[in-house]
């Protein structure tokens, strides 16, 4: 049946992007890149403007910006300026350019709050096959360079004693973030991508000893939010991707509490 | 003579290096020279260069200009200045020992021993106090069995007797691995009685020498102070005169002093 066919869809979409995005979220939250995470996730709205203007993929657009934004934070923080006040203005400032552009182009062409919230329930198979792409790519991504990742973030120049050049492994978080948010756009929207990178890590948090755990219970979370929340959002009748990133949440009060109890 | 010889082996060496860091220059015309199983303090002001130093040895900064050259294979093990571990990242002593490459059980156990710390293996990192996070940090430096150990005022945040007992392990270290150790430290009645030579700097090299040398020298008294037994010593002392300076630098004690103190053995060679 139809119905099923786009419920399943939707499913596969939801669960893609939330094993994606988890194990990515916990370097997010180890590294205090929250802001990076939307900063990289806004930028993509402008692309998405630009894409639509010059008849591109939307995938492609957002991906290329939002690496543009990723790079110039990167090299940024490189340069010693005081990240908390350069992430707040460009990852708003990236919304409001984007927002902006949008403006010009025709409301028939772009329908904005589909890419702001996401429309999950409108993903085709060719969406999927990115979307899953995409998640395998990431998720490869960090496997092969789990140890160097890791490394480079516990300290730099320890890991620079042990011969790992920290700024290639911060490329590689940069690539794998702009390609989580490529990917996600279809399913959460620009304004929650970011809610799924670091609510199911913070959630996975109090239950891991090790990381390798944390990043595979934030996976777990991640994909078991994404389905709770579609079949919410199918029995209330509400949004599908904020009602996600509130099951992610309700996760996460519930591991807190707990470890808060432990 | 294989024991002179053996001694006359350089591990790592500067050449006139001068690094800018943000279009600041942080180190001028540095040249030295580390041999083999021998204690080298690297004492001066703060933003003098001293962690630049250690970073450009271990190849985190490149000169900007000059050139560093390494004894072929040389294993350098670095405890770094300080290391915050985010309270995110939950990670056991042992786990954090097998990064980047896992190591067998028996040597994270050999190496937190040699620390002085053999049973926190299991412990969250996160949850160590701030000495036992240093010991475990020198366990990882061991790991590979160093020729070179960097230590980046290693002892920052302990107490006293916390910091004499991590510098007897120092030493404890040095005698039954024979690696050559190179530190920076505020703490210099500490470390100065451990070292075989003490290096100077502020963004270039003023003086170095023996610490018997240096302390029985009237220009040590310029350098450190005489009074400041168990207190941190004074920075204080003239070195305008040899090079083009402008910084202003305090000028109580009145005495000037050449610089490169003289070694006899001929260091900094």
């Amino acid at each position: 049946m139809i119905l099923d066919s786009f419920l399943v869809r939707a499913a596969l979409a939801g669960v893609g992007v939330g094993l994606a995005a988890a194990p990515l979220g916990c370097f997010v939250v180890w590294r205090r890149m929250a802001y990076f995470g939307d900063a990289t996730a806004h930028a993509a709205i402008l692309g998405i403007a630009l894409s639509i203007a010059f008849s591109l993929p939307v995938f492609l657009g957002a991906l290329i910006v939002a690496l543009a934004m990723a790079v110039t934070v990167s090299l940024l923080s490189d340069r010693g300026f005081a990240m908390d006040t350069l992430l707040g203005v460009l990852a708003h400032s990236a919304l409001a350019f984007g927002l902006v552009a949008a403006s010009f182009l025709s409301g028939v062409r772009l329908d904005l709050m589909a890419y702001l919230f996401g429309d999950i329930l409108a993903v085709s198979r060719g969406d999927l096959a990115v979307i899953w792409g995409g998640a395998v790519l990431v998720l490869g991504l960090l496997t092969w360079r789990w140890s160097a990742l890791l490394m480079a973030t516990l300290n730099a120049d320890l890991a620079q004693a042990s011969g790992i050049d920290p700024r290639r492994e911060q490329l590689v978080l940069t690539l794998a973030l702009a390609c989580v948010v490529a990917v996600s756009i279809k399913v959460v929207g620009v304004l929650l991508i970011a809610a799924m990178l670091v609510v199911p890590a913070a959630a996975a948090r109090p239950l891991a000893r090790t990381p390798e755990a944390m990043a595979l219970i934030a996976a777990v979370i991640g994909a078991a939010s994404a389905l709770g929340g579609l079949l919410a959002s199918y029995r209330f009748d509400t949004p599908t991707g904020p009602t996600m990133v509130c099951v992610a949440a309700l996760c996460f009060a519930l591991t807190a509490l707990a470890g808060g109890r432990r | 003579m294989p024991q002179l010889r053996r001694g006359c082996v350089s591990l790592i060496a500067l050449e006139s290096v001068d690094v800018q860091l943000g279009g600041v220059s942080v180190l001028q015309g540095v040249s030295l020279n580390i041999r083999r199983g021998e204690i080298v303090t690297v004492v001066g002001p703060n933003g003098s260069g001293k962690s630049t130093l250690l970073r450009v040895m271990i190849g985190a900064v490149k000169p900007t200009s000059g050139r560093v050259v390494r004894a072929e294979g040389l294993r350098i093990g670095y405890v770094p200045q300080k290391l915050h571990i985010d309270p995110t990242l939950p990670i056991t002593v042992t786990r954090f020992l097998s990064l980047p490459r896992p190591v067998s059980a028996v040597r994270a156990r050999d190496a937190l021993h040699r620390a002085g710390v053999p049973d926190l293996g299991g412990r969250q990192m996160a949850q160590l106090s701030g000495g036992q996070f240093q010991r475990v940090l020198l366990a990882r430096a061991l790991l590979d069995a160093p020729d070179l150990l960097l230590l980046d005022e290693a002892t920052q945040g302990l107490d006293q007797p916390g910091s004499a007992a991590f510098y007897r392990q120092i030493e404890d270290v040095r005698r039954d691995l024979g690696c050559s150790v190179v530190m920076v430290s505020h703490e210099l009645h500490v470390v100065m009685s451990a070292s075989d030579r003490v290096i100077c700097l502020n963004g270039h090299i003023c003086c170095e020498g023996h610490p018997e040398v240096v302390a029985s020298a009237p220009e040590y008294r310029a350098l450190f102070g005489t009074g400041t037994k168990g207190a941190l010593a004074l920075y204080r002392h003239e070195h305008g005169h040899l090079h083009d300076h402008t910084h202003d630098h305090g000028h109580e004690s009145g005495a000037e002093h050449s610089h490169h103190i003289s070694d006899d053995d001929g260091a900094g060679q």
